[in-house]
């Protein structure tokens, strides 16, 4: 294994594109290592990401939006006063992920690139409508997050691209989002199902609405007919309950040790309904 | 295979080692350096018996790579004690017998005083949460969470 440690994304891409063989980009190494030491992925190049200047920055951009610099640990955005304040859905997505010492390497960047279907921020940062800078020879491109997972362990990034900065849009007025996710435990664990809700109100109504699905289907879900099931409501009832159903009715899911198909597609929707709550709550709170 | 020069510093002191790309932190710390505190429990970050500080961030030195180490600090459970003298978490880990057979007690003792540092009063469900990747297959954790509380209250009165 040669291991580059490359101080610009030009040198970075350019590393990836003429290597041969399996080539692994390191930032917090959370999956990486453990996929290494367990010699279920060897890479041959090793592209530690950490020398690239901005890569630990968390950034306030002029229109409001937040660009996350892809190395940027869990424990960071944890602890930076006013990010959580815009978007407390994506900081807690990101920080149900693993322990305390987890947290303090791993980030969103490699959550989203390992392609786990049961990923916790994956659903959270498709939700909110994050973006990612991806690069690659031919230089820098935008690509909305759910267009990144492929399937199970898989992305669609070609050889030589790498994701180089994830983007927050700006958060607006009352706006709020959420995640949830199901685990038989209270920590330490990997999501059976989870749920992201984003949504913004118009006075008590719910003007606009994004629902993300995770651990229900090969990759993340997007769920247009959840969001369609709460847009125009005040979140009563009948929305709550049509969410739901249509949330359930998305699912895809596996049979395996941590969830049936039965429980998982029910879940999704007790969560997509609890998670809508919360984001409800928090937009109505930020209202001025 | 060609090895790689690293230099670093490990409880405050320069070090230098060589080491191989796919060699943790881990295996640099106990392997090359000597310094044998930090436990290799799973490998897989699900333990925390090997936990370290990088920079004054709590990691698991078997999901770090010795090569990462290079221009770091890294602080391990042999920094932790002043010569002869106990951390005051030391002390009580003794004191309320907060440990058995002792594989998991250098990365406990290591994670609780990050979390002391950061946080000087921190309630029961605090310990427990940030302990959430340290496992310990004797104590059934309360002697643990008692010690941490008491030891968190000696040193608020202490300073």
């Amino acid at each position: 294994m040669q291991y580059h440690k490359p101080e610009n994304f030009e040198d970075a891409v350019a590393i990836a594109a003429q290597a041969q063989g399996l080539t692994r980009f390191l930032a917090g190494g959370t999956d990486v290592l453990v996929q290494l030491r367990a010699d279920i992925a060897v890479p041959d190049t090793l592209v530690d990401v950490k020398g690239i200047g901005g890569v630990k920055d968390i950034t306030r951009e002029s229109d409001g939006g937040w660009r996350i610099g892809i190395a940027v640990s869990g424990a960071e955005m944890t602890e930076h006063p006013d990010l959580g304040r815009d978007w407390p859905g994506v900081v807690e997505a990101t920080d149900l992920i693993g322990s305390t010492q987890i947290q303090g390497r791993a980030t969103m960047t490699g959550n989203l690139c390992n392609g786990s279907p049961a990923a916790d921020a994956v659903p959270a940062m498709v939700a909110v409508g994050m973006s990612v800078s991806v690069t690659g020879p031919d230089g820098t491109r935008r690509v909305p997050v759910e267009e990144i997972p492929a399937g199970p362990g898989r992305t669609s990034l070609a050889k030589g691209e790498m994701i180089s900065a994830l983007h927050i849009p700006p958060r607006g007025a009352a706006g709020g989002d959420a995640y949830l996710r199901f685990i038989p435990r209270t920590e330490m664990d990997i999501a059976v199902v989870g749920c992201a809700v984003n949504l913004r109100l118009d006075g008590d109504t719910v003007a606009e609405a994004r629902v993300a699905l995770g651990a229900v289907a090969p990759t993340v879900l997007l769920v247009a007919d959840a969001a369609d099931a709460l847009v125009g409501t005040t979140l009563d009832d009948k929305a709550l309950d049509a969410l739901a159903e249509a949330a359930s009715a998305a699912c895809k899911p596996i049979d395996d040790k941590r969830g049936t198909v039965k429980f998982r597609t029910h879940v999704a929707g007790v969560l997509a309904r609890r998670a809508a709550k919360i984001a409800y709550d928090r937009a109505r709170s930020t209202r001025t | 295979m060609s090895k790689m020069h690293i230099t670093t510093t490990v409880n405050g002191d320069d070090v230098e080692f060589l080491c191989d790309p796919r060699e943790t932190l881990l295996d640099v710390l106990r392997d090359r350096l000597g310094l044998t505190g930090a436990k290799e429990g799973c490998g897989t970050g699900d333990c925390g018996a090997c936990s370290v500080t990088l920079d004054g961030r709590l990691v698991c030195s078997c999901l770090v790579l010795g090569a990462e180490a290079e221009g770091k600090r890294i602080g391990t459970i042999e920094g932790m004690a002043k010569g002869e003298d106990l951390h005051p978490l030391q002390k009580k880990f003794i004191e309320h017998a907060a440990l058995q057979c002792g594989i998991c007690t250098p990365g406990i003792l290591v994670a609780t005083e990050a979390l002391l540092k950061k946080n000087p009063d921190p309630s029961e469900t605090e310990v427990r949460y940030w302990l959430a990747g340290n496992l310990c297959r004797c104590t059934g954790y309360d002697k643990i969470i008692r010690a941490v509380l008491e030891t968190a209250a000696d040193m608020r009165e202490a300073s």
